[in-house]
């Protein structure tokens, strides 16, 4: 009875290194896709330009103030900006070859400066931008705000710009009547005090406290890795993703395979044979789960040769989730077959299923960009604990502890799966 | 011996085998004709252990067939109609895969490899993969593969189907060596030339139920006549003397259509002559006599009522 069960496995194993599809979705297609997404994931860490946000800047006032926004864009880690005229800034956007584009009018700097110290009229800074990248508009806002009220206060305080400003507000104060008397004096005093330090920043305070208003903060980002001085590797996440769902295929292509072995006239064979069923079910279940074991490895063993993808965290506990979700898949297999009368049904049917549970395990997009109540959702999606194992024990360097609810969830639904997978079969051949 | 006592399956309200018995001995080889749906390949599956019965039993040597495991699957050999064989694989690797199915490995193996080969002539072609095979050594391939395990009884599920003529007729001699060394084959067609040219006894199956189970002279004694006489008559008129020639001893029926007449005789050699020189005398001249054998297809249609091809 061994003998048949190893030479049963044996065979599927054969049958899979002859098969050109089979090796190409199982190595060089999630090869290719992983590598593609790891780097619009972010690569190793160590590509300067891989998650900088295309932004054009148009000055239209060339004063120093805008000069100085223009500059201080230009040197925000986030953003990667380049000059252009107005109509090419929209044409741009509009194609979708930049996300955001900043125009500053004529007179932005003197219209700032009468708007920064009285009730003049605020310029408008255009913020052309693509709606499908609503968040990185947000960010962008956000940056332009810091960096104008940086550029916009240095050059009120110890500008040229700021004191011709600050007279200015002076003069106007003096005719204004429309500000009452008692607000007159110490607006007065206020621009007085300002023209004063004006005059003595232009002398000796030209650094440190010179540069005009700044955030009252400072922070330091860290990447939460495995360990200090490891950084995030984007292939670990696309790898594992793209693992999943490939290894899933292989799983439909299992099943499927059983449903054509029925149909070609093989299972009469070896059910004419005296077998049990558990050797037949079960070798095919084996052979499934070896060579699951094998795809996750070498695709992992890949990311890990080329992209510098390792498992920081308990290999065992790798080695654990990769068994596991294996076992799982071989489960999965198994109900494929069970699932429609014809191969070809079959299968559009189970790619279908698969792409759906894959997409929720968070192999595509990341887990954190789905809405609260579908993060949660997820728990019941196999995919999601075989992506949580994956991660831990890769990029988050967790212990073996952390691969315990992993591999428990993914044993569970190969369990759940197998059973089924059992309980539907259709053994009986009909003539 | 190979002993199915009332065998029954159906499907919902399809009944596919209503009561089927059958006995096969040593050295017999027993066809089962019928046209599609008749229920032969049912009945092969569950003497074959693929399907349960719905109630009756199949007995090999005596021991009814019970459960996946029965030991007694081993003194079977199934030859499915579909060409139950793995392309990519060689034929070496798929006879290999096959034979450990029944634990068969090693030098057994390659012996019992090398013998079925030999048999259907494709030893030298044991390394190619049966994806380059012609359709012909498939058949060969997929009949070699139940034959690993050295079954006493063999079945054979339209082995032949698709083929052409020269691979047909290697089959068949492959099955003749097979039934000279002792083996039991039920052979399930719907071709009653191979029927007639390959078994001892032909069941004749319709709507899953056995309607003839004899020898082949036992089944054309079924028939009113065995054999059909041409003549092709020089002129014919309207008053031709039919039922003169019907009143003829050994003359079963007469039938006169565009020309030639159809007479029915049970002997060929004594009814000839007798009709013809009735004929000369007076004065009805032929250009041309020729016999026909009433065959299975007669058979069935004489059973029931339908022709093999329409059913």
């Amino acid at each position: 009875m061994m003998a048949s069960f190893r030479a049963l496995v044996r065979k599927d194993i054969q049958l899979f290194f002859v098969d050109r599809r089979a090796l190409l979705m199982s190595f060089a297609i999630p090869i290719a896709i992983g590598s593609f997404f790891g780097y619009v994931l972010g690569g190793q860490g160590d590509q300067p330009n891989a998650s900088k946000i295309p932004v054009l800047t148009v000055d239209r006032d060339h004063s120093a103030i805008s000069r100085q926004i223009v500059d201080r864009l230009a040197a925000e880690k986030a953003l990667a900006t380049k000059p252009s005229s107005p109509d090419d800034a929209r044409t741009a956007v509009r194609k979708g070859q930049a996300i955001v584009a900043i125009i500053i009018p004529p007179n932005f700097g003197q219209d700032s400066g009468r708007a920064f110290f009285g009730p003049g009229l605020k310029p408008e800074i255009a913020v052309l931008y693509d709606p499908s990248h609503s968040a990185e508009r947000a960010m962008v806002t956000g940056i332009l705000t810091g960096d104008v009220m940086q550029a916009v206060s240095k050059e009120m305080f110890t500008g040229q710009t700021g004191r011709q400003m600050a007279q200015d507000s002076l003069a106007r104060l003096e005719r204004s009547t429309e500000i009452p008397e008692n607000d007159k004096k110490p607006l007065e005093d206020l621009l007085r005090s300002v023209d004063r330090w004006n005059q003595q920043a232009g002398g000796s305070l030209a650094g440190g406290i010179s540069r005009g208003l700044t955030m009252p903060y400072t922070t330091r980002e860290e990447a939460v890795t495995a360990r200090r001085n490891t950084r995030y590797n984007g292939y670990a996440h696309a790898f594992a993703g793209m693992v999943v769902q490939f290894v899933l295929f292989l799983g439909i292509d299992v099943g499927v395979g059983l449903l054509q072995q029925r149909q070609r006239g093989l299972w009469k064979r070896f059910r004419a044979a005296p077998l049990s069923r558990g050797v037949l079910l079960g070798s095919r279940a084996m052979s499934a789960a070896v060579l699951a074991f094998f795809v996750v490895l070498v695709n992992f063993l890949f990311a890990g040769l080329v992209f510098g993808v390792r498992v920081e965290g308990s290999l065992a506990g790798f080695l654990g989730v990769s068994a596991a979700f294996s076992l799982m898949t071989a489960g999965f297999g198994m109900l494929v077959a069970t699932l429609g009368k014809t191969p070809e049904a079959t299968r559009g049917l189970s790619i279908f299923a698969t792409l759906i549970v894959v997409m929720l395990g968070g192999a595509w997009i990341p887990m954190f960009l789905f809405p609260q109540w579908l993060q949660k959702f997820t728990l019941v999606v196999p995919t999601r604990w075989a992506m949580d194992g994956f991660e831990a024990m890769t990029w988050r360097g967790l212990g073996l502890e952390a691969a315990g609810a992993p591999i428990a969830v993914l044993l569970g639904f190969g369990a759940v799966f197998g059973a089924l997978a059992v309980a539907r079969f259709r053994w009986e051949v009909e003539g | 011996m190979l002993e199915v006592d009332h065998i029954k399956k159906s499907y919902g309200r399809v009944f596919a085998v209503q009561g089927v018995s059958l006995r096969a001995a040593p050295g017999e080889t027993i066809g089962l004709l019928g046209p599609n749906g008749a229920g032969k390949t049912t009945t092969v599956s569950i003497i074959a252990g693929l399907i349960r019965p719905d109630s009756g039993s199949v007995r090999i040597e005596g021991r009814p067939l019970t459960g996946d495991t029965d030991p007694s699957k081993r003194r079977i050999g199934l030859v499915p109609q579909d060409l139950a064989l793995f392309d990519e694989l060689t034929a070496q690797a798929n006879l290999q895969l096959f034979a450990s199915l029944y634990d068969i490995e090693g030098a057994p193996a390659q012996r019992a490899i090398g013998d079925a080969l030999s048999l259907v002539g494709l030893a030298e072609r044991a390394h190619d993969r049966v994806k380059d095979y012609s359709g012909g050594m498939k058949r060969r391939l997929n009949l070699a593969a139940a034959l690993l395990h050295d079954p006493q009884i063999l079945l054979l599920d339209e082995p032949t189907v698709g083929v052409d003529p020269q691979s047909r007729n290697a089959i068949f001699d492959n099955l003749e060596v097979l039934k000279s060394r002792g083996k039991t084959l039920l052979y399930t067609t719907h071709y009653m030339e191979e029927a007639e040219r390959l078994c001892d006894r032909v069941i004749i199956m319709d709507h899953g139920r056995v309607v003839a189970d004899d020898t082949l002279a036992g089944l054309y004694r079924l028939l009113p006549v065995t054999n059909l006489l041409a003549i092709e008559l020089s002129q014919t008129d309207d008053d031709f003397p039919i039922a003169d020639i019907e009143s003829l001893p050994g003359v079963h029926s007469v039938k006169l259509e565009a020309g030639t007449l159809r007479v029915g005789v049970h002997n060929l050699a004594t009814e000839t002559p007798r009709v013809l020189q009735w004929l000369v005398e007076r004065g009805h001249l032929y250009q041309h006599v020729s016999s026909e054998r009433a065959d299975l297809e007669t058979v069935f249609l004489t059973l029931t009522g339908r022709s093999l091809r329409d059913s």
